[in-house]
């Protein structure tokens, strides 16, 4: 389906519904131009990489070729044109984590990784002992240890390999600083550009560091996970789990074979239409509230701002969870609607799929309001008050000043607001989880020994599966992953397709 | 003036009038829905009849019973070690992860250096990964190091700080509103970079840096997921929020501690609505400063 593009003025002589579905249709449109892009994309990364691996390797090369006896050393005494240089600090660093690499790997390392293959193939087990009469416990291989150290040696030889060019490298520039003249920098000098020129250094340090022990390397164990069939049943030491390719994907994906396929497409669906309720819901209602609060002639502004950040200020759990309460089957809710006698019997509002669902959208919305009021607030202060007046003047009412003029002067402000909240309630754990965590489970949704509520969100889903009978941690990566690929398309179709650049001057 | 106009000003007035007294109406309904769940919590904290459901609002019987039992304890019902849990946990974690935060931020935002873009984008696609991810993992590195269970508050501290560089995006979007022009002039009076930073950019920063540490306190009181994965059933190691649930998690005990739970969440919403109502101007700095940058 080629759209054609509408001229301006072919585009003003639309209706407003036609408009939308012009809208809608090029965005669909776009999509496939869009797909082909990525793909150009990797493409040319994949090439640019190949293309830096190969001039490393050529100026690698060229320099063993070229360099000094300094440098020709260094590629086997690392540090070596530190030293001869006279820098000492330097190339005893290098030396030293030459010799620590050698001597781990040669010690420990090489046996870890040896193993990674197969993840290990003896079975500890218990042999009997016909002198002693007893069953003795025979040493085994353990696949998550081998994973895990194995995997960290892996990542070992990556820095070492780096710190090795850094070494060349650094040789390398100290034999052309002595060609032009120069002394190569002392220690001393070093320090200084640590708290001058190369200050980020120094800042980002700490920081980095925890990210990549604390984040980048779990996760990318749970990535190479997926691709095992580790599980409770599979726990690594009394019995070895081992690569299984990527049928762990391909199960999520058949409907067939168990409740799994099912499951997955259930909760993912349910996922998206939460984030996307919860997200609108609260940011239409959010900026109707400042708007009745910022009209002119309303008294008391401050006083009704307050009530509202009051409540946002206490802890988002314990309204969560007394708000679960009280709409229980023997909650507050319930005690009042029987009393004054709208109901005979009490409502299970908990209980079934769509009442829970709205019910977790309302509550969603009273949990969020005072958050998007004051986001609002701050924005729409901004909006110059002429636009309004002039409207005014050509005849406009309120509402027609909310939808040319408010809604989409904050659209465009905050359009990166509403992408991270989108994400953001893809993974609202907290909201759903206290408020819907004690629910009944859907029998259909039961996967092994994990079982799932209709109110469930993948995030909550992954929760449930990995704190679950069977500790299907298989399957959890395998969910991690997915909420992953949903985030990082979303993402990336907001930002490319979404016309939010091009109109970059229409409120400036 | 004519009649006429005149007719005209006022059926203008009455019409305004109408519209603020409707915008009255729905700004009080819209205060008492708001604040309802919050009078009952603590109308519910001081009843004695401790039932869940009794069918009236206002207890019969008055008294600190439930706040009483709760610092006393059970086997179930560790109130005192949880909010001490959660306060330490809440004060380290104000204390790393503002300077943390503020080092990356700052860094971000003033210096430029080759691989500064590909860091953004490498943090940015990190993000995307659910952080619980690799708590599977995690846990069981901490727990062999005794960091789980009832040593879980140094686990958790180390969890929620380790990796906070990454939310760095507000206070980069101050860092980025803060002249660039102040940096160079100290430059050129011969200030290293750090210097700048410490004498110059830091006394500046004050709004951001308290907003940095109100929601690096606040955090922790409400993080459910992570707190409850790592504190693994074992009371002792458990946060308020893990705790609270816990306590009434199941029909029975929920009917047997549901007044307890309400004293409970009033003892820790009090301080901390305080505390934020103080520092409220800074907050609503940074949320409306955050939300324009994206």
């Amino acid at each position: 389906m080629i759209m054609e593009k509408l001229s301006w003025i072919e585009y003003q002589s639309l209706g407003t519904f036609q408009r939308i579905l012009y809208n809608i249709r090029r965005f669909l449109a776009a999509i496939p131009s869009f797909l082909i892009g990525i793909g150009k994309a990797i493409v040319r990364g994949v090439r640019t990489a190949a293309c830096a691996v190969g001039r490393e390797f050529r100026d690698l090369v060229m320099t063993l070729i070229r360099g000094s006896w300094r440098t020709k050393l260094s590629y086997l005494i690392m540090g070596f044109g530190n030293f001869a240089c006279g820098q000492i600090v330097r190339g005893a660093a290098f030396l030293l984590f030459e010799v620590v690499f050698i001597w781990y790997t040669v010690t420990i390392g090489a046996g870890w990784m040896g193993k990674l293959d197969t993840l290990g193939d003896v079975q500890a087990g218990e042999v009997y002992d016909p002198i002693l009469d007893t069953y003795t416990r025979t040493a085994g291989d353990d696949s998550f240890k081998i994973l895990l150290f194995g995997g960290l040696s892996v990542v070992f030889c990556v820095a070492f390999i780096i710190a090795w060019r850094m070494n060349i490298k650094q040789s390398r520039e100290n034999d052309e600083i002595l060609k032009s003249g120069k002394r190569p920098q002392k220690f001393k000098a070093d320090i200084h550009d640590l708290v001058d020129a190369k200050f980020h250094k120094t800042l980002l340090a700490v920081p980095l560091l925890g990210i990549f022990l604390f984040t980048v390397l779990p996760i990318l164990f749970m990535i190479v996970v997926a691709f095992t069939n580790y599980d409770g049943a599979h726990d690594g030491y009394s019995n070895l789990f081992t690569w299984v390719g990527l049928s762990n994907f391909g199960d999520l994906f058949n409907s067939q074979k168990s409740n799994l396929g099912y499951a997955f497409k259930h909760i993912l669906g349910w996922t998206l239409t939460w984030a996307f309720f919860a997200t609108f819901t609260n940011y239409f209602l959010g900026i109707v509230v400042a708007l009745l609060i910022n009209k002119k002639g309303i008294k008391f502004k401050k006083v009704w701002r307050g009530i509202l950040v009051l409540t946002s200020a206490v802890p988002q759990f314990i309204s969560l969870m007394y708000m679960s309460k009280l709409f229980a089957k023997n909650g507050l809710i319930n005690g009042f609607l029987i009393k004054s006698g709208i109901l005979d019997v009490p409502f299970d509002f908990w209980g079934n799929a769509t009442s829970a669902r709205i019910l977790v959208i309302l509550i969603n919305v009273w949990i969020g309001i005072p958050y998007l009021m004051l986001i609002a607030t701050g924005i729409l202060m901004n909006i110059p008050d002429d636009l309004y007046e002039s409207a005014k003047i050509d005849g406009a009412n309120a509402v027609q000043a909310f939808m040319k003029i408010t809604l989409p002067y904050m659209l465009f402000i905050t359009g990166p607001y509403l992408l991270t909240s989108f994400i953001g309630n893809i993974n609202n754990f907290n909201v759903i989880f206290l408020l819907t965590g004690g629910n009944i489970s859907n029998p259909r949704l039961t996967v092994g020994g994990t079982s799932a509520t209709d109110t469930d969100l993948l995030i909550t889903w992954l929760y449930k599966i990995t704190t679950g009978a069977d500790s299907n941690f298989k399957l959890a990566s395998v969910v991690g992953i997915m909420i992953f690929i949903v985030v990082a398309v979303l993402s990336l179709i907001v930002y490319n397709v979404l016309p939010s650049n091009k109109n970059e001057e229409d409120f400036q | 003036m004519s009649e006429k106009t005149s007719k005209k000003y006022k059926s203008l007035k009455k019409k305004t009038m109408t519209g603020n007294i409707i915008t009255y109406v729905v700004l009080a309904v819209i205060s008492v829905v708001w604040l309802i769940p919050f009078f009952m919590i603590v109308l519910e904290s001081f009843r004695c009849e401790t039932t869940m459901q009794v069918g009236y609002v206002f207890p019969k019987e008055w008294g600190f019973k439930n706040y009483i039992s709760l610092f006393q304890g059970s086997d179930v019902v560790k109130y005192p070690r949880w909010y001490l849990n959660t306060l330490i946990i809440a004060i380290a974690v104000a204390v790393i992860q503002p300077v943390i935060v503020l080092c990356v931020s700052y860094t971000l935002s003033r210096t430029r250096f080759a691989s500064r873009k590909l860091l953004m984008n490498g943090m940015l696609v990190i993000g995307m990964f659910p952080g619980f991810l690799s708590m599977i993992i995690l846990y069981k590195v901490l727990s062999s190091m005794g960091l789980t269970g009832t040593g879980s508050i140094y686990g958790l501290i180390l969890v929620y700080t380790a990796s906070s560089g990454m939310g760095y995006y507000v206070s980069k979007g101050f860092f980025d509103t803060v002249p660039k022009s102040l940096d160079e002039a100290a430059r050129v009076d011969g200030a290293t970079r750090a210097r700048v930073l410490f004498s110059i950019i830091i006394p500046m920063s004050k709004p951001i840096i308290i907003y940095t540490i109100l929601t690096a306190f606040m955090a922790p009181w409400g993080d459910f997921m992570f707190a409850s994965y790592i504190a693994h059933n074992t009371g002792e190691g458990m946060n308020v929020a893990v705790g609270l649930n816990n306590m009434i998690g199941s029909a029975t005990s929920l009917s047997a501690h549901y007044t307890e739970f309400c004293a409970g969440g009033v003892l820790i919403a009090v301080p901390i609505t305080i505390l934020f109502m103080c520092l409220q101007k800074y907050y609503v700095e940074g949320v409306t400063g955050g939300a324009v940058k994206g």
